[in-house]
Formats: structure tokens, C-alpha cells, sequence
């Protein structure tokens, strides 16, 4: 950018990071195109999943991590398929182990293998669990502002509710109750699950948000890595528009951009 | 004295770990660095849990086995 922006840093958990677009790297073709999404993306927190390695088949198969380097990229190991408090913390403590140490994490114990709706209940225990045990938690939530709040004092460094169900594309079905989260957070807020299309983004960085993390609307999207350039672009927009400041609304009455004096006559 | 067939020897050296909720048999008690070798991930970041206890990559060669032990080996994959 060449215009003068007063500096806008993205801070999580005391570090300064690249960009508020955060992906996923699951539902793509193949490790090639993961890696041009990823790229285009211009993400630097990247998601990924931890599952049982396939025992003495394809030893060598490419890994991941080959495509999307620890070295570049900060990755966020996450709970997905977990249903319990017990599975979550477990899987986390083998991805901190996997990762050298790495204690950023995006925590989610879903409810309901039909919505993916977050179990909160089990969700707030493994945050507690996990704090204690030194982990920097992002959370995937509810949009639920009472709950939130809980996650916040326990110690989470993010709270990332849905905007709509995982995988849905379905958008900010709620921007209201994402409001009042945003009203009263203290800690960044992403919106995690539910975007569709770029414009969902933007409308969520507009309402304030500090990131988005998003995984099928651009794994899913006709062209991937096309659709990764034009989210990065919604979230820089959204943002910028959010700091910009949008004008009122006017709803009955128009106002002319044009001079009213000097007309023909 | 009782005569043991020679085959009782290796027979009762056999032993079996879950690995990833399967039976694997092993002829001796192997170390974990042994199972990832014999099982072809020689070299590759995985992360490893013996009986729901993680097991530091540093303990790999010394961290002893025993009949009937669950490994969980796992490795990042894609996901959101």
C-alpha cells in the first residue's frame, strides 16, 4: 500500500502477526494446491489437524508439513473430530509434542456430528485444562456472549466464534451477537466457521473482528487459490473500511453528491 | 528336566503392541525408535503416545516396551 495507514498490527498472544486471514489446509485436492492456496492466501497462521499416521504404508508419502513449513508458517495444531474435554486435551498434547513444543493451539470439541456445533461445556473444561497446562488457546465458540466472556477470564488468547455452521458457507448469520462479543472482548475475536464468499469476510472485519480463519469457502471455492487472493484482499478491506470509519446511515432521506449550486439554467 | 521345544524360546519372546488400536507383533521387545524403523517412518515428524502418556521424541531409543502397550502415532495433517 502507498497511502499513508497508520500502523495496524495484528498482536495475539504478544506476537505480532502477518495477517488477520488465518486457513485451514484440509478438503483441497492435493498438497500442491494447498500449498498455492496457503501461499496466495498470504496467511501466516495456518490450521492443521493431527490424525493416526497410516503404520508401514507409503513411507514415502509426502507429508504436510513438506508443503507448508514450520519454518515459514506458524502453525495451529486443532482439535477437529473431537467430541470430549478428554480427546481434545490428549490430541493437543501430541501436537505440542509434534511441533517442538509449540503451545498456540485452536481448541474445538464439537457437539454434534450433524452441525459441528461447538459442545461449550466440554470446551470450557479443556480451556481450563489447557491454560494450567500452559497452552495459548484459541477457542472456536458459540457466538453465545455470556460464554465468551467465561473463555476470556479463564485465559484464552482468542475467542473465534461461528458465523455460521463449519463448512456451511453460509456467512455471518448472527452480526448482532458477534456485536456484543466484540463490544466487550478485551482479546481478539475471529470469526472461525461460516464464511462463504469474500464479501462475508469483509462483513466481518467490518463489524470489527480481528481476523477471520476460514478453511472450505476457499478449499471449495471453484479455484482455490484465486478465491485465497480475494479473501486476503476482503480482510485488508473490511479492515481498513472498519478503521476508516463508514458513513451514517440515511434511511429516508437521499443527500446528492453533486454541488446543488451552479446548475444550468 | 523338563523339555521345552526349541521353538518356545522365540515363541515366548513374541510380543504384541497396539499401534493406532492394531495388533502389530514383534519378534523381540522393541525400543519405540525400533517400531517406527521396522514400521517405515524412519525420519518423519510424528508425534508418539504410550499407553495415553506422550513420549518425548529424546526418549525414542531408551523408552522400554512392554507386551500389550497402545502407541498412538500420529502426524499433522490438512484440516481448519
Amino acid at each position: 500500500m502507498t497511502f499513508p495507514v497508520s500502523p495496524d498490527p495484528f498482536i495475539l498472544a504478544g506476537r505480532t502477526v502477518r495477517s488477520r486471514l488465518l486457513v485451514g489446509t484440509g478438503k483441497y485436492a492435493d498438497l500442491n494446491q494447498t500449498r498455492e492456496a496457503v501461499e496466495a492466501s498470504g496467511a501466516e497462521i495456518v490450521t492443521v489437524a493431527i490424525r493416526r499416521t497410516n503404520i508401514g504404508q507409503n513411507p514415502g508419502e509426502p507429508n504436510l508439513l513438506d508443503v507448508i513449513s514450520p519454518d515459514r508458517y506458524t502453525l495451529l495444531p486443532n482439535t477437529a473430530g473431537c467430541y470430549t474435554a478428554e480427546e481434545a486435551v490428549r490430541t493437543l498434547r501430541l501436537a505440542r509434542e509434534l511441533l517442538d513444543g509449540h503451545a498456540l493451539v485452536k481448541l474445538e470439541v464439537l457437539g454434534d456430528a450433524d452441525t459441528l456445533f461447538p459442545n461449550m461445556v466440554e470446551t470450557l473444561e479443556a480451556a481450563e485444562i489447557l491454560i494450567r497446562e500452559g497452552f495459548e488457546v484459541m477457542v472456536y465458540c458459540s457466538d453465545d456472549p455470556i460464554l465468551a466472556r467465561r473463555l476470556e477470564d479463564l485465559g484464552c488468547v482468542a475467542i473465534m466464534p461461528l458465523a455460521s455452521l463449519i463448512g456451511s458457507g453460509m456467512g455471518i448469520l448472527n452480526p448482532w451477537n458477534l456485536g456484543i462479543i466484540l463490544e466487550r472482548a478485551q482479546i481478539p475475536v475471529i470469526v472461525d466457521a461460516g464464511v462463504g464468499t469474500a464479501s462475508d469476510a469483509a462483513i466481518a472485519m467490518e463489524l470489527g473482528c480481528a481476523g477471520v480463519l476460514m478453511n472450505t469457502a476457499i478449499a471449495q471455492a471453484r479455484h482455490p487459490v484465486q478465491m485465497a487472493k480475494a479473501m486476503a484482499l476482503a480482510v485488508e478491506a473490511g479492515r481498513l473500511s472498519w478503521r476508516a470509519g463508514r458513513m451514517p446511515k440515511k434511511p429516508y432521506r437521499a443527500s446528492a453528491s453533486s454541488p446543488l449550486s451552479g446548475l444550468i439554467q | 528336566m523338563v523339555e521345552f521345544p526349541f521353538y518356545s524360546l522365540f515363541v515366548s519372546s513374541m510380543i504384541t503392541l497396539f499401534i493406532n488400536g492394531s495388533p502389530q507383533i514383534f519378534a523381540t521387545v522393541p525400543t519405540v525408535r525400533q517400531v517406527l524403523d521396522e514400521r517405515g517412518m524412519t525420519g518423519r515428524r510424528v508425534a508418539i503416545e504410550c499407553n495415553g502418556d506422550i513420549v518425548p521424541r529424546s526418549h525414542y531409543d531408551s523408552r522400554a516396551l512392554a507386551e500389550g502397550d497402545r502407541l498412538e502415532i500420529v502426524v499433522a495433517v490438512g484440516g481448519g
